[in-house]
């Protein structure tokens, strides 16, 4: 009897504790109360008392020599604070890859619009009044604005050759597998420019502490990139730089190494004055200077067998990286990586190279590259289809990879490939082959009626189309990325006996805080709610890495899973005993704080054992694993006005786990969308050098109204070493939109279009030639 | 700065006199002399829409009505949206759905979205209406979707919504122990 009743109470016990469970639900949004009610602070809403407003005086050409600066005698120039590179008490370099970039040019001008004088007035109106009485005499002297002119190397401005980074990819035999091809399919593939056109633009407020130190405050991605350009610009010990991240809106790649710049600009200005600094771009200055989607020049040849085998591909990308490195060797990096999109190659050679030109340095931006190599390979498996009579579904069937596949750098996919699964799943629900039947039909019909004058002259003469595509997007740090890193992450216990993270990962609208409240929640067996996460703040955060890559839920949401789970065994341990809710959760944690002191656990990124990388050779693992999508487009292009639109998206994709099912979805709507913009609309135009349309009246961004309905399909794959399974979610969605809206247009004007963005004015050359 | 003349305005509900240069940006009366930061600046030229304010129940960009404009009106901001610190139903559609993610463009998304549900007076707004009267508030975030979820759950009727989440009539609960 006795025996049977422990068995009974222990029953009841595992009955009621019942634990909060937040992984996989849709919980309201932490971060959104405060982003609905307008209490969030961004940097500019800050009111800080005696603050001084810092603005940049830049220079008007592409490249010259500094001969002079003017500052106009008749101008009032009390209470300024004016600085240049002299004022640089460290070194006057970016401190990020390689140390080429000035923090304010000293002597060379190596793009337009490149930092040469600050100036700080407390007055915001006069401070401006100050940058135009301000002029930089140069020299100038011819640019290199074109990756041609770079390639061409006739004016030398990085080296031998201005090419910063030069990779080689190469796996099987190439030779073979081109004479064994059925067909050689060959084709050139262009991308431009493209701004992340965060809503809120750059912004940062500088302090000069009273230990002898600096303190910057600001919207940014990556505290700690910051941190360490800080400690080089000032010569300070880490223990005298602090950054701390306010409310971000909106990053997108935009804020992870131009915010350093900022900073040091900042910081500049508040060392000289003593005095707190904000520089806060407006729209003009943000479009104009700031980093963007590095542009790139694709050219493929492919040898294939008669049923759509691919034997054999040869992918040459260049990318134009601008005036200084910054980013650009890794951004070619990933790009080269994904330059064979998600199939079985038989053979493969990608030579990948990045250029300088005298044009603003580009930087990250959503997808870090991978974006312009798929957008290539995805066009190209078009004219492969086309080629052979394949429906261009059906070749991509017949060779996205599998488990088991090898990719271009020798990775052999072990685990959590969705490539089918996304593919026949998106094709489904998409009814793909009915409407991509009847649209040529349709076409077909109209046209008839066109020609035997059956249509009233008023109507608008409108084609219909569908475009598929189907992508991969590896998840974190390429290669050996993640061990160079190294990030860290903890959880502790405050003294009320809440859960807290400790995590320099940034909450930039995907939800951060929420995702890591439910992980740490979920392993705690505590409501997400019902943990603390600490703003990213240098002092009290350990470095966990930039917010980038699609990392954060992965790499840093794994580790704090990790953490929290240790955090409970010691707890449990402790009280030999576990806990039904919050409330339970916090006397267990005050007994424990009482009796034991402080508790923090901090776990640091470990290399799986399996996953190997030589960065010599480029090859091996480039990532843990990769995410899968696939996309069906349905466009109608009008014949008159060549304007497109984009009717119905369908997306299919593999994320591992979705941790937040609605956020999960809102990152994929949200990066769909900055695909399709891309794809159609969103051209960066220059003169001479300098963006001519730095305003939101020439530089157009989809707005709702243009915006179709997105149909979003969340597959789940589980990475074994992701938390609960996830993979990266973010930059994917970036990948797949262009390709399928040039192959949609192609259904729909029957012309075949290889550069984006695909204007009106693109459209209708491309008509006008299908014409002639 | 030259001449200031004193402007009357009403903002969310409460009356104040501020002494401005006539030409300065309601944007930037509301942000600087009232210290209501709840409205952005995104462009400073009327694309972006994350000024947008109510200004006498129409939505307006602050940043392109000068303060002289503004005599004698009756301005909601975002701060003016909730009463006494509870949210609106369209702001919990936008937390609860998505709606919001950086949340820089969302004040002025908010106030573009409650003057569509006023001026659709207890009907729901299609989906593409929705994205019609929203045209004027860009946002790099969402892709718009779950904004329009938003919106359109927001403008449902209540009594709709108290049905729906009436709980179903409650079964005979069989205790589990007894059943076996």
């Amino acid at each position: 009897m006795a025996h049977s009743r422990t068995a009974a109470s222990e029953v009841t016990r595992r009955v009621t504790v019942l634990r909060p469970v937040s992984v996989g639900v849709n919980i309201p949004k932490l971060e959104a109360a405060d982003k609905v009610t307008g209490r969030a602070l961004y940097l500019d809403d800050l009111a800080v008392p005696g603050v001084l407003h810092g603005r940049t005086v830049r220079s008007t050409v592409a490249r010259g020599r500094i001969l002079g600066i003017h500052f106009d005698p008749a101008f009032d120039w009390s209470g300024f604070t004016i600085v240049d590179h002299r004022d640089v008490p460290g070194e006057n370099i970016v401190a990020l890859i390689v140390g080429d970039q000035p923090i304010l040019a000293s002597d060379q001008i190596r793009h337009a619009d490149e930092p040469v004088v600050l100036l700080a007035h407390a007055d915001a109106e006069r401070v401006e009044a100050g940058v135009r009485a301000v002029r930089i005499d140069v020299e100038p002297l011819e640019p290199v604005l074109t990756m041609e002119d770079a390639l061409a190397a006739g004016t030398r401005l990085y080296g031998e050759d201005n090419i910063f980074k030069h990779i080689s990819i190469e796996r099987g035999d190439l030779a073979a597998g081109f004479a064994a091809a059925d067909l050689i399919v060959e084709g050139e593939y262009r991308c431009g420019h493209q701004e992340q056109l965060y809503i809120e633009n750059n912004a940062m407020l500088a302090e000069r502490t009273a230990e002898g130190g600096v303190s910057v405050r600001g919207s940014l991605q990556c505290p700690f990139y910051v941190h360490k350009a800080l400690m080089h610009a000032f010569a300070l010990p880490a223990e005298k730089v602090r950054v701390v991240q306010t409310v971000t809106g909106g990053g997108f790649g935009g804020k992870e190494d131009y915010p350093s710049i900022i900073a040091a600009h900042a910081a500049l200005l508040a060392w000289k004055s003593g005095k707190p600094v904000k520089i806060v771009y407006d729209r003009a200055e943000d479009l104009a200077a700031t980093t963007k989607r590095h542009p790139s020049w694709s050219r493929i040849r492919a040898g294939v067998k008669r049923d759509g085998t691919l034997l054999a591909l040869e992918h040459e990308v260049v990318m134009d990286g601008g005036a200084y490195v910054t980013l650009s060797p890794v951004v070619l990096s990933r790009g080269a990586i994904h330059a064979g999109g998600p199939y079985r190659w038989g053979s493969s050679r990608i030579h990948a190279r990045v250029v300088a030109t005298n044009t603003p340095p580009n930087g990250a931006f959503r997808g870090f590259g991978a974006p312009q190599t798929l957008f290539a390979i995805e066009c190209h498996m078009d004219r492969i289809a086309a080629a052979l009579g394949l429906d261009p579904v059906e070749l991509r069937r017949r060779n996205a990879v599998r488990v088991g596949d090898i990719t271009p750098t020798g990775q052999t996919l072990r685990e959590s490939v969705g490539a089918h699964e996304v593919l026949e799943r998106c094709a489904k629900r998409s009814r793909w082959s009915e409407k991509r039947a009847r649209f040529a039909r349709e076409n077909a019909a109209a046209a008839v009626a066109e020609r035997a004058g059956r249509i009233a002259k008023s109507a608008r003469r409108v084609r219909k189309g569908i475009g598929f595509a189907l992508i991969y997007h590896g998840s974190g740090f390429t290669g050996s990325g993640e061990v160079k890193l190294a990030s860290r992450a903890a959880v502790d216990l405050t003294p009320e006996g809440r859960p807290r993270v400790l995590a320099a990962s940034t909450e930039i609208g995907q939800g951060t805080v929420t995702l890591f409240s439910q992980i740490v929640g979920e392993a705690l067996g505590v409501p997400a709610a019902f943990v603390l996460v600490q703003q990213p703040d240098t002092d009290c955060v350990p470095d966990s890495g930039p917010t980038v890559a699609s990392r954060t839920c992965m790499v840093v949401g794994g580790l704090l899973d990790e953490c929290a789970r240790e955090i409970r065994a010691k707890l449990e341990l402790f009280a030999e005993d576990s806990w039904a809710d919050a409330a339970g959760f916090t006397r267990v944690a005050r007994r424990f704080l009482k009796a034991r002191g402080p508790l923090r656990v901090e776990h640091g990124y470990k290399r799986p054992p399996e996953i190997v990388w030589d960065d010599d050779r480029y090859q091996g693992d480039a990532y843990g694993c990769f995410g899968y999508a696939a996309i069906a487009v349905e466009v109608e292009v009008d014949l008159d006005t060549a304007e497109t639109k984009v009717v119905h998206v369908t997306t299919s994709q593999d994320v591992g786990k979705a941790i937040h099912p609605v956020m999960c979805a809102g990152q994929i709507e949200g990066g769909t969308l900055q695909g399709l913009g891309w794809a159609l609309l969103e051209e960066v135009r220059w003169k001479d050098g300098r963006v001519w349309n730095n305003n939101l009246t020439n530089y157009i961004i989809p707005p709702s109204a243009d915006t179709p309905p997105m149909d979003v399909d969340l597959v789940e794959m589980p990475y074994s070493r992701g938390p609960y399974g996830a993979k990266g979610v973010g930059e994917m969605p970036m990948d797949a939109p262009a390709p399928a809206v040039l192959a949609a247009i192609e259904q729909a004007t029957g012309c075949v279009l290889s550069e984006i963005p695909a204007t009106p004015e693109r459209v209708l050359r491309a008509m006008l030639r299908g014409r002639a | 700065m030259g001449e200031r003349i004193a402007v009357r305005l009403t903002v969310n509900g409460k009356a104040h006199r501020v002494h401005t240069p006539p030409l300065k940006r309601l944007l930037d009366v509301l942000r600087e002399d009232l210290r209501l930061t709840g409205t952005k600046e995104g462009c400073g030229e009327g694309e972006c829409g994350a000024c947008t304010v109510l200004l006498d129940g129409r939505t307006v960009n602050s940043c392109l009505v000068p303060a002289v404009h503004a005599d004698g009106a009756k301005v909601v901001t975002v701060e003016g949206l909730g009463k006494g610190g509870a949210l609106t139903k369209l702001q919990k559609a936008f937390v609860e759905l998505g709606g919001a993610q950086c949340g820089i463009c969302t004040p002025g998304m908010l106030m573009s979205a409650a003057a569509l549900i006023k001026a659709a007076k207890g009907r729901v707004p299609s989906d593409p209406e929705v994205r019609e009267a929203l045209a004027g508030n860009l946002c790099r975030c969402t892709g718009y979707q779950r904004i329009v979820d938003a919106v359109r759950a927001a403008a449902s009727k209540p009594a709709a919504r108290k049905v729906a989440r009436k709980r179903p009539p409650a079964r005979k609960r069989v205790p589990a122990r007894a059943a076996r």
